[in-house]
């Protein structure tokens, strides 16, 4: 199984692929850091608007790498599942197009296996991109712009926000937060992989993954009560970006946050869940379906 | 018991009228000659912001001070918002130069202290002040609360408490009471996790007010403070 493994990542390192990825996030990541290091006040004013009518507020404290990471991820983290899709979408359908899958198939490795090790091989890179987007994100930017508070800026209901966390209590959340997105990613790793098992070239699977998480996303951000009630809970779009609420600080009935807690921990376990729920069913639907399939290329 | 019930009110209205009694300009001058004590100020002090928009954890801050009305509040470490306005949370704002004109407004209560209210009304017209009105304890001189309407800024509430440093009328525990504008983030830049959370129609209420509550530790006093600080 490891040197199974170990194969199929050596063929992922060994695509060109694979480093668009990298170098999409280093150029995402380097563009906001220079933009921000050049006029992030402009930025801070548009977030604080009124706020500074009636406050004094240090903005250089504010724009630092804490928060330059967090709006990076903001931005980031709706982009990334279209280059997790670039891999896994091509794990089955590429060797279906090289002429490989047989060939593959002969060797005493069951389907199943096959599909497993594809799959784990796609969650160690998902989990690559996201190491490279923490040390790009929030290392580098650590490094740029220093350490200090970090404010989040929050829409809750209808009610506008402005949480701060003290440095102190950050690092924490960080790590807990990338350790979601590597869940939520690898459901687009799963999704990816089950399209991939249908075709026969890997642009059909990566665009249909795309199409998806586009279509999901827009219409998990479709106001309307009747989608928010039974539409959104469904969608796995809906739960990609419960990794914000590790940074939505508990708070005391003074309005005081409260340091090391969370706001709302049973709704990102909840979001996990479903998360896990949607891997174990599209992996289930892979291997199902990749075992019962006539391999003709 | 019959006599009781007859001296206690007459006490009180003799009290009463023993305050009135007194100047309220010279009252308002003693008030200012205590402030006048201290020339400049350094303080460490821990700052709790109470504004329903805003969830910020109590800040250590340090105030400078300086004659006439120079002030500036300093957050010792991290992200710090203070209130603008909070150059009244020196006393001395609302008594600051003579320009105005002193109303005697009676008596009221600050607690359990009996006190004399001023109204004070700037002469000059253009002044951003409306109108402040002062709370004078006439036992001690000291300023315990005080209100001031602007044109632009609304109004700003001040309570001050007083013990180790009274006698440079400098409080031990302040809060600043004062008007918030609506706080309304931009559509579709944050991108938020709905965890299913609601806001209650009482904190939609009490959006529009604010607090500050600043604490005092200690005051170095008179002992000079470098105009950098105020830059």
């Amino acid at each position: 199984m490891f040197n199974l493994l170990q194969i199929e990542l050596y063929k992922i390192s060994k695509r060109p692929r694979t480093y668009i990825a990298f170098a999409a996030i280093t150029a995402i990541v380097v563009i906001f850091q220079l933009a921000f290091k050049a006029d992030g006040k402009s930025y801070m004013d548009l977030m604080l608007q009124s706020v500074q009518d009636s406050f004094d507020i240090d903005k250089s404290k504010a724009i630092n790498g804490y928060f330059m990471c967090y709006i990076i991820l903001n931005t980031l983290l709706i982009q990334v599942p279209i280059l997790v899709a670039l891999i896994a979408g091509d794990a089955i359908s590429g060797e279906a197009n090289m002429g490989t899958l047989r060939l593959l198939l002969t060797k005493p490795v069951s389907r199943t296996k096959l599909i497993l090790v594809k799959f784990a091989a796609s969650v160690i890179y998902t989990i690559m991109l996201l190491v490279w987007m923490a040390v790009m994100a929030l290392f580098l930017s650590l490094l740029i712009f220093g350490a200090d508070d970090m404010l989040i800026f929050r829409v809750k209901g209808d009610e506008s926000l402005i949480l701060q966390i003290t440095s102190d209590d950050i690092m924490w959340r960080y790590f807990a937060a990338f350790g979601y997105a590597a869940v939520a990613l690898t459901v687009i790793a799963a999704l990816a992989m089950l399209l991939s098992v249908f075709a026969e070239n890997s642009i059909g699977p990566i665009i249909a993954t795309v199409c998806i998480v586009i279509v999901c996303t827009v219409v998990s951000n479709i106001n309307v009560p009747i989608i928010d009630k039974h539409v959104k809970p469904w969608l796995f779009t809906s739960y990609l970006v419960g990794w914000k609420g590790f940074f939505y600080i508990g708070t005391t009935a003074d309005g005081e946050p409260i340091k090391g807690s969370l706001e709302n921990w049973p709704a990102i376990r909840n979001s996990l869940y479903i998360l896990a729920a949607h891997i174990l069913v599209l992996l289930g639907s892979t291997v199902v379906i990749f075992r019962r399939k006539d391999i003709l290329s | 018991m019959l006599r009781k019930s007859i001296l206690l009110p007459l006490l009180l209205v003799t009290v009463t009228g023993m305050l009135q009694a007194q100047d309220i300009n010279q009252l308002v001058a003693n008030a200012k000659a205590k402030l006048g004590k201290v020339n400049d100020y350094e303080a460490k002090g821990r700052m709790k912001t109470n504004v329903t928009f805003l969830k910020v954890p109590v800040a250590n801050v340090k105030v400078y001070f300086k004659a006439p009305s120079r002030m500036k509040i300093k957050s010792e470490k991290g992200v710090s918002f203070v209130p603008k306005g909070a150059v009244s949370i020196n006393a001395g704002g609302a008594l600051g130069g003579n320009g105005y004109t002193i109303i005697d407004a009676g008596t009221d209560k600050v607690g359990n202290t009996l006190v004399r209210v001023a109204k004070l009304l700037p002469l000059d017209e253009n002044s951003e002040v409306v109108l402040s009105t002062v709370y004078i304890d006439p036992i001690t001189s000291l300023i315990l609360k005080s209100r001031t309407t602007t044109k632009e800024n609304g109004t700003f509430e001040l309570e001050m408490t007083f013990s180790r440093y009274a006698e440079f009328a400098l409080p031990d525990k302040v809060i600043f009471s004062f008007n918030t504008k609506d706080y309304k983030l931009p559509k579709g830049v944050t991108f938020d996790f709905d965890d299913g959370s609601t806001v209650t129609q009482a904190n939609k209420e009490k959006q529009k007010k604010g607090r500050a509550e600043i604490t005092f530790s200690n005051y170095i006093i008179n002992k000079g403070v470098s105009d950098e600080v105020f830059r």
